[in-house]
């Protein structure tokens, strides 16, 4: 591939940067020409313990979007787990169906709660037209009981994300798969009645309302279950 | 739900961000201790590191065992584990452990401990006290304000003020100590930026003036990360709905950022009737917050 001169200085920048700051800088020079020969600089800066310029490498990464899948799958393994974390929430936000099985297992598994949250909602925004469709149901399938067992997390803000993934999931799937916006409209109802959290029944009550503007169709949604304290939940790691 | 209950159930209903700074995942995973083993531990004299564990285990998971609360009373007049420099660090776990065991019964002794010449017993006990949410602590804690700005300097040696500022008047805000605006308001223009934080943070909780909020908000461009998160906790606290855009915007972690909008839903939502639980504000909060996962 052929470089151009501006992405290769903004490339040098990101090497050169010797502060914070000035990665930062660099990062987000680099980030907004949206060049594919930015991937692996950016993929490196995931790296660097730097949380600042690692959000912005995320969004660059997310915005080239496919073309960077394949570079972070070849990398994630070899990484240290920060930037193994930043990595999978840079995989979850482009939604390409070569990283479902690492999301898969993010969602449910990863030590750090702002790794599941991140993969629980990119789970709900996988790009199916992109798989063999002989291999399209079998996967819904996976993601759809991955999803309702990541409603049940301990954290709060996971939950939150299983519940904008599952609406997501059931927007994707509401003309071929009707069953799936039933079993997903009953866990809704059924959150409604256990969720703890306030912020997530009421997170709950929006996917509802949205579902029905989308279909005509509802639960039991409208009725007040947002009412009551429930005690938050602790976020544990950071910089992420 | 096998994969998740072995996990233990962390909740915190403080946001206070020292707490959520400090909250590591590798002895908060590990239920080592029984609900009797963590009380026996604090009721032993052997070995401090024991005690001193078990009180911030107690409290951490909650325990209001009427023993419990009945051996960290004991413990916060411990004279036995002292640091080189005079502290009791018993003391400060266990007057954060009754912070948070919610039992109001315990207020007149954590009163008492805001006389502790140890400052940082001082400081757990105003947070304890800001947490149970009991107003009869008002005198005690707007007297630690006495002397105004001019006395609350730093002190001689240490890398703290002569009282903890911060936890005094958010304590005050929180409580609703309206007599104590007056005092309150010089703080805004306290030396220690932190302080001009949680006295504006206590302003708003008073008066609802949107010009504390904004201070708040201001706050969230500096370039100090430290300062940004504080602020991000403070105008969660308060609920401080404007704040919601740079919020999202500010540089700093997402989890900080989800907690305060978070604050911020709660309580825009406390003032909502049932019917207008999805008002367009809540909406736009909770879109920002998607963006954030």
């Amino acid at each position: 591939m052929v470089i151009d001169e501006e992405v290769k200085s903004l490339i040098q920048a990101v090497d050169k940067a010797d502060s914070a700051e000035g990665l930062l800088e660099a990062v987000k020079a680099l980030v907004a020409v949206r060049h594919e020969a930015a991937i692996p600089t950016l993929i490196e800066v995931l790296g660097y313990n730097n949380p600042g310029a690692a959000v912005a490498a995320v969004e660059g990464l997310i915005d080239i979007g496919e073309a960077a899948v394949s570079h972070l799958l070849e990398k994630i393994d070899g990484y240290n787990y920060g930037a193994r974390a930043w990595a999978t929430r840079a995989l979850a936000g482009i939604g390409d169906p070569r990283a479902l099985d690492l999301l898969l297992d993010a969602a449910s598994n990863d030590f750090s709660l702002s790794v599941r949250r991140a993969a629980a909602k990119g789970l709900g925004s996988i790009r199916w037209s992109n798989l063999p469709a002989e291999e399209v149901l079998p996967a819904q399938n996976k993601v759809l009981d991955t999803l309702l067992l990541v409603s049940q997390d301990v954290e709060w803000v996971v939950r939150y994300g299983a519940v904008v993934g599952l609406q997501s999931l059931s927007s994707a799937t509401a003309k071929t798969l009707p069953h799936f916006e039933k079993q997903i409209l009953a866990r809704f109802e059924q959150m409604l009645e256990i969720e703890p959290e306030l912020i997530v029944r009421v997170r709950v009550q929006l996917a509802l309302q949205q579902i029905e503007e989308k279909t005509g169709r509802r639960g039991d949604g409208g009725k007040d279950n947002a009412g009551g304290k429930g005690e938050e939940g602790k976020g544990k790691d950071l910089y992420l | 739900m096998g994969w998740a209950s072995s996990r233990m159930m962390e909740t915190n209903p403080n946001s206070n961000l020292e707490t959520y700074l400090s909250a590591g995942d590798s002895s908060a995973d590990n239920p080592s201790l029984t609900v009797e083993g963590a009380i026996a531990n604090l009721k032993q004299r052997k070995d401090l590191g024991q005690r001193y564990y078990a009180a911030w285990w107690l409290g951490r998971f909650r325990v209001r065992e009427p023993e419990a609360i009945a051996a960290l009373l004991e413990a916060l007049e411990d004279e036995t584990d002292r640091t080189p420099d005079g502290g009791y660090p018993l003391r400060r776990n266990a007057a954060t452990a009754l912070g948070k065991l919610g039992d109001r019964q315990v207020v007149p002794p954590l009163i008492k401990c805001l006389d502790c010449p140890d400052y940082y017993v001082r400081e757990s006990a105003a947070q304890a006290l800001e947490r149970l949410g009991d107003p009869t602590a008002i005198p005690a804690l707007r007297k630690l304000l006495d002397g105004g700005v001019q006395a609350a300097r730093q002190f001689p040696g240490k890398p703290h003020l002569v009282q903890p500022y911060e936890a005094i008047l958010e304590a005050l805000g929180t409580l609703q100590a309206k007599d104590a605006i007056a005092a309150i308001e010089p703080f805004l223009e306290h030396f220690v930026e932190k302080v001009r934080y949680a006295a504006a943070r206590a302003m708003y909780q008073l008066t609802g003036n949107p010009v504390y909020g904004e201070r708040l908000v201001r706050a969230l461009e500096r370039d100090d990360l430290q300062l940004r998160r504080s602020a991000l906790m403070d105008l969660g606290a308060i609920g401080y709905l404007p704040a919601a855009e740079a919020i999202a915007d500010t540089l700093a972690e997402n989890s900080l950022k989800l907690i305060s909008l978070k604050g911020l839903l709660e309580k825009h939502l406390e003032n909502q009737s049932p019917a207008a639980i999805l008002s367009p504000e809540s909406i736009r909060v909770m879109q920002l917050m998607d963006t954030l996962l």
